[in-house]
């Protein structure tokens, strides 16, 4: 079971049509079986039960999963395959030490792949669609796997499963969804799994 | 939160209105009325009638007129959007964009400049579910407008019902449409939605067709109980 995390504002917002559905829709069409929890709902049941998390983007006004990334804690300790997307790469760089920075996207953007690894093997420049107002600087524990003109696109911890993508691969990079799910079913995990 | 819908009078940015009502309060609609019939932004054949179903959803309307040329229509939409936080204190912007990003970022951009929220509750949505739920939730909705190959004459006028589902459906797959024509195949018309406190009926409507490419004019509608 995949746990889809929603990182917006509150439980059951007006945003979790457009952060959290899509995902929700790309991970059925795998196959794989899905659970969603609100950040501050996630109990450790879900995550007994999951095989991976996706930690979910927000809206560009929507910073209130960056008060206190403590309510998180549980990523860093969590031994699962997580994808970060957005709020949620945000969400892993602040848990591991990376800093986040003021850095506002909006639009379709190149994203140029620097870092070989299963989620991106095989693709070298993609256009991919961006929403964010900050951007991180990785910690030193996190490989960067992928840049665009602006900022860091995608990073994955050096030795764990833990990756996170600052683009929003919901919008015509559904692969990036897709590779992870499968690369959850194949080996519960290791960058070389694909 | 108080909300702003932008409102073509299509389906889609109806239903987008319902769930933001769902969810949290709808002040206003917000409708650019565009004097260019290829708008690369906002849908324009009948676009004056959302009139009407503010009227019948008893929602202020901000109406402004945008000449509609690319790029130049944004500083009108940001000009209304202006006008509704004004009038009505809207924290933030709902669109109906399904997977247009030329829509969506230009409506982000917007947002933010303005520091407004922006939502997009059908983004990426299953689109044939979507169609099944509006239908399901009592949405009546008319087309209005072809503008693609294998639209025919026939589409003008016809109600999205569960028998339209399915052709638009065999469509889709035959001919690489978007199943809700917001590929700008097709333009909808709402005439009744479960907030309308009134349903729209039509009196006299013409048809322009040619090549697969047509409007249905309506001439004269007004709100009758429900």
């Amino acid at each position: 079971m995949i746990l889809i995390t929603d990182l917006c504002w509150k439980e059951d917002s007006l945003s979790r049509y457009e952060f959290v559905s899509p995902i929700e829709n790309i991970v059925r069409s795998t196959g794989a079986p899905s659970r969603v929890r609100h950040f501050a709902a996630v109990q450790d049941a879900d995550l007994d039960d999951a095989d991976a998390v996706i930690l979910c983007g927000t809206a560009l006004q929507d910073n209130v999963f960056a008060e206190d990334f403590e309510r998180l804690a549980w990523v860093r300790d969590c031994t699962l395959p997580v994808l970060g997307i957005c709020a949620g790469m945000q969400t892993v760089a602040a848990l591991f030490g990376g800093r986040i920075e003021p850095n506002p996207e909006i639009g379709m953007t190149d994203v140029t792949v620097v870092g070989a690894d299963g989620i991106f093997a095989g693709k070298e420049v993609f256009p991919a669609y961006e929403l964010h107002s900050f951007a991180v600087v990785p910690p030193d524990s996190f490989d960067v796997l992928a840049v665009s003109g602006r900022c860091v696109q995608a990073i994955r911890h050096v030795s764990r499963p833990i990756y996170g993508v600052m683009f929003h691969p919901e919008v015509r990079n559904e692969w990036v969804v897709e590779r992870f799910a499968a690369m959850t079913e194949e080996g519960r995990g290791g960058p070389d799994a694909l | 939160m108080k909300l702003g819908v932008l409102c073509s009078g299509g389906k889609d940015s109806l239903f987008a209105c319902w769930r933001a009502m769902q969810k949290e309060e709808v002040a206003c609609l917000i409708t650019i009325v565009s004097a260019n019939p290829e708008s690369y932004m906002f849908h324009t054949p009948n676009v004056r009638l959302a009139a009407l179903q503010a009227e019948a959803a008893e929602l202020p309307l901000v109406e402004v007129e945008t000449a509609g040329e690319e790029e130049v229509e944004l500083e009108d939409l940001e000009r209304a959007i202006r006008i509704a936080r004004e009038r009505h204190g809207i924290e933030g912007v709902v669109t109906g964009a399904i997977l247009s990003v030329y829509q969506a970022t230009r409506v982000q951009r917007i947002c933010r400049d303005l520091g407004l929220w922006c939502f997009n509750p059908l983004w990426h949505a299953d689109q044939e579910e979507y169609l099944r739920d509006l239908i399901r939730e009592g949405f009546a909705v008319r087309v209005i407008g072809v503008y693609s190959y294998p639209f025919d004459e026939t589409w003008l006028g016809r109600e999205i019902d569960a028998d339209a589902v399915e052709e638009l459906k065999k469509m889709a797959e035959k001919y690489r449409i978007t199943l809700t024509g917001e590929g700008g195949e097709i333009e909808t018309f709402v005439t009744d939605a479960p907030f309308f406190k009134k349903r729209i009926e039509i009196g006299r409507a013409s048809t322009a067709y040619k090549n697969y490419n047509g409007t249905y004019r309506i001439e004269e509608a007004a709100l009758v109980p429900k």
